[in-house]
């Protein structure tokens, strides 16, 4: 796994595509922070997180389309799948390198609380820094999320923007699962579409509520697309 | 070895490998031969764990590759058809990255100087891989399957884009490792095959049609024992001579090569060797002999009969002989 982490991790430095996300990443969040924060004068960076949730959304898929299918399409896939590895190490390996990546990203939210709790002490307030840990665990938990959402859909094709843009369709439906279940007549389907939304229980932790069921059904679906894509990988071996 | 029983494999209803069946013995070099879309890829694909096999069983050094796979892949070194290189990488950083995830136990640095050394790669182990040429990645793929000495080599067509001079060098590192490795050798390039492998294993079409060693294979195909000579003398005469020989079924005048030399083809009963009675007829008249071979097929006649279906029965006869 280590070796497959490794190589992966390095792998977004020697192609501009971990300097692309970072770039944007920390475009973004800075124009956020300027424009929720900075031009208002609000000390709540809630806003700017909720902000970066969507731009992740779309971004996610960026840093993980190449994961999979770019293994298929170079057939460099006949290394690591003849290599004595386990298929858990091969997608674990795969899964922290990008997840790696997505927090030297998200790392710079933290820096700006410091920054703003600063200037709130300044003004001889307190900063409320339950708010920024709850929206920090709460973008860390969606992006491991989208992250394993997305390796699946690079496991299932060979062509990195089929999975990009499939990616970014499965992130947006994951969280329109609560939209679409307030239009469902059925209560019992209405529920269960509710209990899966995505986006309903990533906003209890941005009201700083950390709750033990939230964090397990945002690391089971982690596990689950992870399980999915070893499944996927697999299931090719017996086609 | 290894050992491949009743292997079988579709894709869909298509199957792509219909019940093979073979062996190979350490220090081994086995030849794996057909014609493009037989099967050698998938047959390699499924020794190595990359494909799952539908039916029978592969066993690399007594492991069951779909029992056990993570301990049968640390005996194989596999180079497929396409190299499986990450264009983004330097060649050290690929080999060391090899070297991590095949958990070798080797000495590092000595065992990747020692590789690079046999492939030749030394000079080009700074450079990006996407930067090298066809067949310094072949080289870097070889590289690469002997990253950790498995004792087990299996090489899907492995001098493909190399330039003469680097395709003989291959070949005799191949011959060199096949000294204390087993080697599983693909390739349509026949003479290739010939020149590298202990034994020859022919499949069309997924199914094994013939596995033996080079020179029975041509022995038991050319059943009729044929003669081509080409004789100085004149033709009439020499033709006559040559009928006159017991033994001899058939005295065929193939073509005339320049007035005086007229080439031959002898006909003679199964089993008799007529080489010698030939000799001593032309030189009794002074009628030198320019050329005499006997028309044992070449391997590429070989494959092509085999290949198209024609002589199936008949290595099956010749074997029986």
């Amino acid at each position: 796994m280590t070796a497959i982490l490794k190589r992966e991790f390095a792998s977004y430095f020697t192609s501009p595509l971990g300097y692309v996300y970072l770039a944007v990443f920390y475009g973004f969040s800075g124009l956020f922070l300027w424009l929720t924060c900075l031009s208002t004068g609000s000390a709540s960076l809630s806003s700017t997180f909720l902000w970066m949730f969507f731009i992740m959304m779309i971004l996610i898929p960026v840093l993980t389309m190449r994961t999979m299918a770019d293994d298929k399409r170079q057939k460099t896939d006949q290394l690591t799948l003849t290599s004595p590895i386990s298929l858990f190490g091969l997608v674990a390996g795969k899964f922290l390198a990008a997840f790696a990546i997505f927090l030297i990203g998200a790392v710079i939210m933290l820096i700006y609380a410091i920054f703003l709790s600063s200037a709130v002490a300044n003004a001889g307030n307190v900063f409320g820094w339950a708010s920024v840990w709850g929206n920090f665990v709460g973008i860390i938990l969606m992006g491991g999320v989208f992250i394993s959402a997305g390796i699946f859909i690079s496991g299932l094709t060979e062509n990195q923007m089929i999975a990009a843009i499939g990616s970014i369709g499965a992130n947006i439906l994951l969280c329109l699962f609560d939209i679409i279940s307030g239009y469902v007549p059925i209560e019992w389907l209405s529920n269960v579409i509710n209990s899966l939304s995505v986006f309903y229980k990533y906003r209890e932790f941005t009201y700083g509520i950390f709750s033990l069921k939230n964090i397990l059904f945002f690391l089971s679906l982690i596990v689950i697309f992870n399980f999915l894509t070893m499944r996927v990988i697999e299931r090719r071996r017996w086609s | 070895m290894i050992e491949v029983k009743n292997l079988c494999k579709s894709y869909g209803n298509k199957p792509a490998v219909d019940n093979v069946s073979f062996s190979a013995a350490e220090s081994e070099i086995l030849g794996f031969l057909g014609p493009n879309g037989a099967g050698k890829s998938t047959t390699m694909n499924i020794l190595t764990g990359y494909l799952s096999s539908s039916g029978g069983e592969a066993l690399i050094n007594g492991i069951d590759i779909l029992e056990d796979p993570v301990a049968a892949k640390k005996d194989i070194g596999y180079l497929p058809e396409q190299p499986p290189l990450y264009l983004d990488m330097t060649v050290d950083e690929y080999l060391g990255f090899v070297y991590s995830l095949k958990k070798c136990k080797l000495p590092k640095k000595s065992h990747l100087d020692e590789i690079c050394g046999l492939v030749k790669i030394t000079d080009v182990r700074g450079r990006v891989i996407r930067n090298l040429s066809k067949g310094y990645r072949q080289r870097v793929g070889l590289a690469q399957a002997l990253v950790g000495n498995p004792k087990v080599l299996i090489l899907d067509e492995p001098t493909v884009g190399l330039d003469p001079k680097q395709i003989i060098e291959i070949r005799t590192l191949i011959k060199r490792l096949g000294k204390n490795h087993t080697v599983i050798l693909s390739s349509h390039i026949l003479s290739e095959v010939q020149a590298v492998c202990d034994r020859i294993v022919v499949i069309n079409k997924g199914k094994l049609v013939a596995n033996d060693t080079a020179e029975h294979l041509s022995h038991n195909l050319s059943a009729d024992h044929k003669l081509t000579v080409q004789i100085e003398g004149p033709a009439k005469e020499v033709q006559s001579l040559l009928n006159g020989i017991p033994d001899m079924v058939e005295v065929h005048m193939n073509r005339t090569i320049d007035k005086t030399v007229t080439e031959f083809e002898l006909n003679a009963k199964e089993g008799a060797d007529i080489r010698r009675e030939v000799f001593k007829r032309m030189a009794a008249r002074n009628y030198p002999i320019l050329l005499m071979r006997s028309s044992e097929l070449t391997l590429e006649e070989i494959f092509l009969k085999l290949t198209t279906g024609d002589f199936y029965g008949n290595i099956e006869n010749g074997a029986k002989k």
